[in-house]
């Protein structure tokens, strides 16, 4: 039987407690979204004593689902002030929930300056003094733990969030001994905040997951992957060049943020382009096909070579190249690297930090398309803490106001990422409405806007229909993220109508239930409303719902302008 | 005749080229020039002509950008 996990930091104790029947149903961010909603005041101090932390693993995971291994981690969000779920690949969902592990509730926060390392296994939590690892990269924490402890599951913190930055994240090790992350939001900071340097998933002995009919599951599981492999986005685009098929795309589309926002597109776009990547990789003999978790046949990750053949870094995405790339024009596929790679040892989300780096050029800090000085800003200020990169780390809202910038690309204080609202202006309806700030993730209307997932372009240029769109995504996207599949899934559900009954199949062949398609409808309602009441009490009005002024100035090249009324934002959330 | 420029993207590129100033009879549509790349319809995720979409019965003038990309879904 699954259970809660429960740690409360203060009294440096843990608990096992059964699962209450509300959360029965629930997993992933409906999951983490509902133990925030109920048990976190919505004005408290993000990294005060009645924050807390949650971790839950998808309603699959464990499971033979492929593509079914992701994390949720759930808090209020030091960055946004607003209710936050992250949700990341890697081991450690799958570990959880062979655990049985419902959810991982962290509270409280200890007396005095010591730091705590927590160790999950089939008995519980054990809670255990750390001191050989403070102030280490992640990476150093990953073999140590190795060395401690065989090949666990790993959730560690950086260097970013012992200091408690803003964009700290909190990374997972995934079945290399690489990582993925938690990104948005800074939860790596509210993990700092509770003094866990690392959370270790010790899995050993753990039963398989059950399953109330087997056979059921495995027919759906094929169905499912059928699925995946079939549709040309998830099966094809991806597997191929990886998400950074987009630098093309979104460049040829006018919406590629280029100079801080200033242009839609960039001229070096070949050189940061998902071909090139690919290129690149095959020519120094990486892989330009890599799952993030095992039981990914997506596989949009890839490992990265330096010109020597040296690893440099893995899940290298579009977001941050692109941010780096174009945005901060650095034009650089090695540099970029480097860059992700030093990004993910220290700690910190490589969206929030790109973005806040192209405010900090434009603010004068540096120059645009100085990747060396971008490199030592990394290496020499946001790992060591200096005021340049706890400004830095504290997000590109931040970083705007410190140094009198007015184009700063943030909603609700969280980074804008690499799609330009107004050339593509669905996706720019999600990142004015998310409860999580902006976030593309939350309601992905590039694929519709630009190539028509789902049923017919909705043009990208046009306001209308957007709305609508963005609704129906965010509302689809909880499922995703509650089942732990990862978001790509959303292509074939959105285009082949034998996916989404594989998914309530599996669910129901797991759990023994007898739920209809017509339930995840339901469960995102639910937890979108869940998400914005939270935000509400937090102090969050319609007025939160808004792009930056600056988006009223056209682009170039097709001159598109911002032109949402707030009002016809507002109408985002009548359903 | 009139010039086009045509840019392929992802594996629209195999066998053929990245971009292309291209040579066509004025009345030419996206379409007619997707059939003489040996591309099928179906197979176009995104067509766009100066940055913008346009469906493949739409004309192509003297100067026009192309951009063909196959079914990509994002990022």
């Amino acid at each position: 039987m699954d259970k809660i996990f429960r740690v409360d930091m203060s009294a440096l104790n843990c608990s096992v407690e059964p699962v209450p029947s509300a959360w029965a149903a629930l997993g992933g961010r409906a999951l983490t979204s509902a133990i925030v909603a109920e048990e976190v005041p919505p004005a408290c101090h993000a990294l005060g004593a009645n924050n807390k932390l949650v971790f839950a693993p998808g309603m699959l995971s464990g499971t033979t689902a492929v593509n079914s291994g992701r994390l949720s981690a759930g808090a209020k969000s030091p960055l946004t002030g607003t209710i936050k779920e992250s949700n990341a690949g890697g081991t450690a969902a799958q570990v959880l929930a062979r655990l049985g592990v419902k959810a991982l509730i962290i509270e409280g926060i200890p007396k005095g300056d010591g730091w705590y390392g927590l160790v999950v296994n089939k008995m519980g939590v054990r809670i255990v003094e750390e001191k050989e690892l403070i102030g280490k990269g992640n990476f150093a924490v990953i073999e140590a733990l190795e060395k401690r402890l065989g090949k666990t599951g790993v959730l560690t913190i950086g260097p970013a969030g012992e200091m408690k930055m803003l964009a700290a994240n909190i990374s997972v090790r995934d079945a290399d001994g690489k990582l993925r992350s938690h990104g948005r939001g800074g939860l790596g900071a509210v993990m700092g905040s509770k003094r866990i340097k690392y959370i270790a998933l010790d899995g050993a002995d753990a039963p398989a997951v059950p399953l109330a009919d087997p056979a059921k599951f495995t027919a759906a599981a094929r169905t499912f992957a059928k699925a995946i492999m079939n549709h040309p986005g998830t099966g094809q685009g991806l597997p191929t060049y990886g998400t950074a098929e987009m630098v093309n795309i979104v460049n040829a589309a006018g919406g590629l943020p280029t100079r801080n926002f200033m242009h839609g597109r960039y001229e070096h776009n070949e050189k940061i382009s998902g071909e090139t990547l690919r290129e690149t990789i095959i020519e120094r003999g990486g892989n330009p096909s890599h799952g993030c978790q095992s039981g990914c046949i997506i596989k949009c990750s890839q490992v990265f070579l330096d010109k020597k053949g040296k690893y440099v870094t893995s899940g290298l995405e579009y977001e941050t190249i692109e941010i780096l790339g174009a945005n901060a024009m650095i034009g650089d596929l090695d540099v970029i690297a480097e860059a992700d790679h030093l990004m993910d040892d220290i700690g910190i989300d490589s969206i929030e930090t790109a973005v806040a780096i192209g405010v900090a050029m434009e603010g004068g800090v540096l120059p645009f398309g100085d990747g060396q000085g971008v490199l030592r800003l990394l290496r020499e200020d946001l790992r060591a803490g200096t005021p340049l990169g706890r400004t830095i780390g504290s997000g590109a809202g931040n970083v705007g106001k410190l140094y009198g910038v007015t184009r700063v690309p943030v909603v609700k204080n969280q980074a804008i990422p690499a799609y330009d609202p107004r050339a593509i202006k669905g996706i720019g309806i999600t990142y004015a409405t998310s409860t999580m700030g902006a976030d593309h993730t939350a309601g992905y209307a590039v694929a519709t806007n630009l190539m028509g997932v789902g049923g017919g372009i909705v043009d990208p240029l046009k306001k209308d229909g957007q709305v609508e769109l963005s609704r129906h995504l965010q509302i689809a996207t909880v499922m995703l993220d509650s089942v732990g599949l990862c978001l790509f899934i959303g292509f074939p559900s959105a285009d082949d109508p034998t996916c989404v009954p594989a998914v309530v199949d599996m669910l129901n062949a797991r759990f023994g239930l007898e739920l209809t398609p017509e339930w995840f409808g339901g469960l995102g309602v639910t937890t979108l409303k869940a998400e914005r009441a939270f935000n509400l009490a937090a102090g969050f009005t319609n007025e939160h719902d808004r792009l930056p002024e600056f988006f009223r100035e056209p682009l170039a090249p097709n001159g598109a302008v911002w032109d949402f009324t707030g009002e016809e934002i507002d109408q985002f959330w009548n359903f | 005749m009139i010039e086009v420029t045509v840019n392929l993207l992802a594996t629209f590129r195999t066998d053929r080229f990245k971009d292309e100033l291209q040579q066509v009879c004025e009345g030419t549509t996206v379409g007619s020039l997707v059939s003489a790349l040996g591309i099928l319809e179906k197979e176009v995720g995104m067509a766009l002509v100066n940055g913008r979409h346009a469906p493949m019965a739409h004309p192509l003038s003297h100067g026009d950008v192309l951009h063909l990309a196959p079914w990509i879904a994002g990022g």
